[in-house]
């Protein structure tokens, strides 16, 4: 085994606290830290002002602090390629895509990570909140132990093989440790605010960026029963279980996004939070992986997510023939979408993720959620 | 590892003797060189020399030279300065793909505020063509900016054919000569140049201070205003040791000129040969017989130029892709891209090697046997 001197791990840094927080770490444990910054985007606007400049100043200044070199590199071909392709390909299907996901797995841990292992990297590291294990002989990823910041929903498409290569230096603290640290050593990033929302999109408005890229078209919002409730401004701008901007009156409950009917272009609503429409208890996912995959058995429990930051629940996962999985809920969910995803866990340990693909009611797909 | 300076047209480090200069000025002449005292005489006199020095380099008159804060403000004072002062005459300008963004971004600047701009193709060798030359040449051209040797490829342009095609034509000729002073003869009056760009941090001189040759015919508007430094065309307390520390880089680069033309030059066919004897895939960028001792630019198929120039500088060797940086991350070249077309892998595998003070036979071949295992490693 090599020592920490001379052992390189490259640090993809984004100019958040929280890649400056993990370079500071791997440093301070003495590795042969290099930072990089990724450039994906180009969102530079008619002043020629971009954010990515601002960010890589930040990588700039935290890495002369630390003192490590810091390079950058443009994934933007790439980026437009495998993951903003695919995200909008998703919503023209009228699902709801989740491009972080996607972003991992073919940006990060994949075109980065050769980016990495072409400087000599012998580890890549990322500010995410998960942890790596070495465990009776395989590697796992495990939650990050900060429950609210944990990230492993987002990493759910790794291998094992990626993983033996991945150092998450920030996956035993607290987000609150970790700016104390950035506090502590004055970096410079230490009060910058954490990035929210899709990396592409920033701060924007959703709804108009969506539109530059995809048209949209209006349509009819009805009821499952076909009662005209008002109208929608473009399929792709909802997603199942959403309640804000559908701008029906009324007394009651409030309004509800139930489904979608991409083929005549109607946005099914119902009323009430709990509404019956909303519930299902199965689904089927695909573009499955497994991080360990001699683990799985062909039927087993475990728990699962299906968005980001949702509590877990507990599941019957079949593995079906063509790979796809069956998952089956011990309570039934609410407004369970296609498009996101849905990751497993044995206890702390995340076994994998898939797509979600079809919702299942009283063992039939329900055809309203698109 | 033993760093390697491969990145002398970027900037280059000072000679020992230059700095030795400068100490004694910034203790001893710090006076300002308009006041009406022996102080202030003093930094006049050596003001004026640097100029007649520099005056001399280029066979101009001292009168003719402005001092400048580098190439950039030369650049911008030549393209704007005249472009805004002789628009009664014409709203055309001539200039290149491959100029350096200081002259590029300037002419962009410059059709902004409604002048015509015709930017000339670069042909596969390097240069431009003469016939292009003449080709855009109209009746409303009041300026011709072709730069002397490009920064990144080091191809050297044709400067003197085009300043005989302007000899009876109204434009004038300016030329970005930062690559190229110090290691070629210029003689502006031979050469027909009306205005010139030189750069002294380029010839291991102090960073912070550079010169335009203006022809005393050039009508030029300044553009910053305040004193009546500079002949007013570049007002602004002048930067005395800065000028003195410029002086001894262009006494010393006249006086080694031939001697370090011809070692760079060994060291770039040594560079060369090294990759070739190590049985590295390569091709040089440009006609290699019309490219200027001190910089080769090299391209190696199969591999991406942010790889590359990490990989190199995490074993001490630096080197550049001469090309811009936005936010950090290597663009195509433009100066390959005029060159080759955009799609051509060459735009974004390319490196440019420049030599210089700080080079031995030694560390050339060592720099070049790190550079071949780094990219048979990534060409594996």
């Amino acid at each position: 085994m090599k020592n920490n001197k001379d052992t390189r791990v490259v640090i993809g840094m984004s100019g958040g606290v929280d890649s400056s927080v993990a370079a500071l770490l791997l440093k301070e444990q003495g590795y042969d830290v290099v930072g990089i910054f990724m450039k994906n985007w180009d969102d530079t606007d008619e002043f020629g002002v971009c954010t990515a400049t601002e960010d890589f100043d930040d990588v700039v200044r935290v890495c002369n602090q630390l003192d490590i070199p810091y390079y950058s590199v443009n994934f933007e071909k790439q980026y437009w390629d495998k993951v903003f392709t695919y995200f909008l390909d998703e919503y023209k299907a009228g699902r709801t895509p989740n491009p972080d996901v996607m972003c991992n797995k073919e940006i990060k841990f994949k075109a980065f990570l050769d980016h990495a292992l072409a400087l000599g990297a012998d580890y890549l590291a990322t500010g995410h909140y998960a942890q790596v294990r070495e465990n009776d002989g395989r590697v796992e990823m495990l939650r990050g132990v900060d429950d609210n910041k944990d990230q492993t929903y987002f990493l759910n498409q790794l291998s094992s093989d990626v993983l033996e290569k991945v150092m998450f230096p920030l996956g035993h603290l607290p987000k609150s440790e970790v700016r104390k640290i950035a506090k502590e050593h004055g970096l410079v990033t230490a009060d910058k605010k954490d990035s929210t929302g899709i990396c592409f999109i920033g701060e924007r408005n959703f709804k108009e960026f969506l539109s530059e890229y995809l048209p949209a078209q209006p349509g009819e919002m009805q009821t499952l029963d076909g009662v005209v409730k008002g109208r929608h401004d473009g399929l792709m701008y909802y997603t199942i279980g959403q309640r804000q901007g559908l701008g029906i009156g009324g007394s009651g409950d409030p309004w509800f996004v139930v489904g979608k009917n991409l083929k005549e272009n109607i946005l099914y609503v119902e009323q009430g939070f709990s509404h019956e429409t909303l519930y299902s208890d199965a689904l089927v996912a695909t573009d499955v992986n497994w991080i360990n995959t001699d683990v799985i058995t062909e039927t087993f429990t475990c728990t699962a997510k299906f968005r980001y930051r949702q509590k877990d629940s507990n599941v019957t996962v079949t593995v079906q023939e063509n790979g796809n999985v069956y998952v089956e809920f011990a309570e039934s969910e609410r407004a369970i979408t296609p498009g996101q995803a849905v990751v497993f866990y044995d206890g702390d340990v995340c076994l994998g993720g898939a797509t979600i693909d079809q919702i299942i009611k009283n063992n039939r797909a329900l055809d309203y959620v698109g | 590892m033993e760093p390697i300076y491969l990145d002398h047209a970027a900037t280059t480090p000072m000679d020992e003797e230059v700095i030795q200069a400068m100490l004694p000025v910034y203790k001893e002449n710090f006076g300002n060189p308009s006041s009406v005292h022996s102080f202030g005489r003093k930094g006049r006199q050596i003001l004026d020399e640097a100029r007649r020095i520099m005056a001399l380099s280029i066979h101009a008159n001292e009168k003719e030279i402005t001092f400048t804060s580098g190439g950039t403000e030369a650049d911008n004072l030549a393209l704007l300065g005249t472009a805004l002062a002789n628009r009664h005459k014409g709203n055309h300008i001539i200039t290149t793909k491959q100029e350096h963004h200081a002259v590029l971004h300037t002419a962009e600047e410059l059709e902004g505020l409604g002048f015509e701009v015709t930017y000339l193709p670069v042909y596969e060798n390097g240069q431009i063509a003469i016939e292009d030359v003449k080709a855009a040449l109209t009746e409303q051209t009041i300026l011709v900016s072709i730069m002397f040797v490009n920064n990144e490829t080091g191809v050297i342009q044709p400067i003197k054919e085009i300043g005989e095609l302007l000899k009876d034509h109204q434009a004038y000729f300016h030329t970005d000569a930062v690559q190229a002073y110090g290691l070629i003869d210029i003689d502006v009056k031979e050469l027909g140049i009306d205005m010139l760009t030189v750069s002294s941090h380029k010839i291991n001189g102090p960073k912070g201070i550079g010169f335009l040759y203006a022809n005393e015919n050039v009508m030029l508007k300044s553009l910053q205003h305040g004193g009546e430094q500079e002949r007013k065309r570049r007002p602004g307390t002048e930067n005395v040791a800065g000028a003195f520390g410029f002086q001894k880089a262009v006494e010393l680069a006249m006086e080694h000129k031939t001697k370090r033309k011809e070692q760079y030059q060994a060291y770039k066919e040594l560079f060369i040969r090294t990759l070739e004897e190590n049985g590295v895939q390569f091709e040089v960028n440009g006609d290699i017989q019309v490219t200027i001792a001190s910089i080769i630019n090299i391209s190696f198929p199969g591999t991406n130029v942010e790889a590359l120039l990490a990989n190199f500088d995490l074993d001490g060797i630096a080197a550049s892709s001469g090309s811009a940086c936005t936010a950090g991350s290597v663009e195509p070249s433009h100066v390959l891209t005029a060159m080759f077309g955009k799609d051509n892998p060459c735009t974004t595998n390319s490196v440019r090697f420049s030599f210089g003070i700080f080079n031995t036979e030694e560390n050339v071949k060592e720099a070049a046997n790190r550079v071949s295992r780094i990219v048979k490693r990534l060409t594996a």
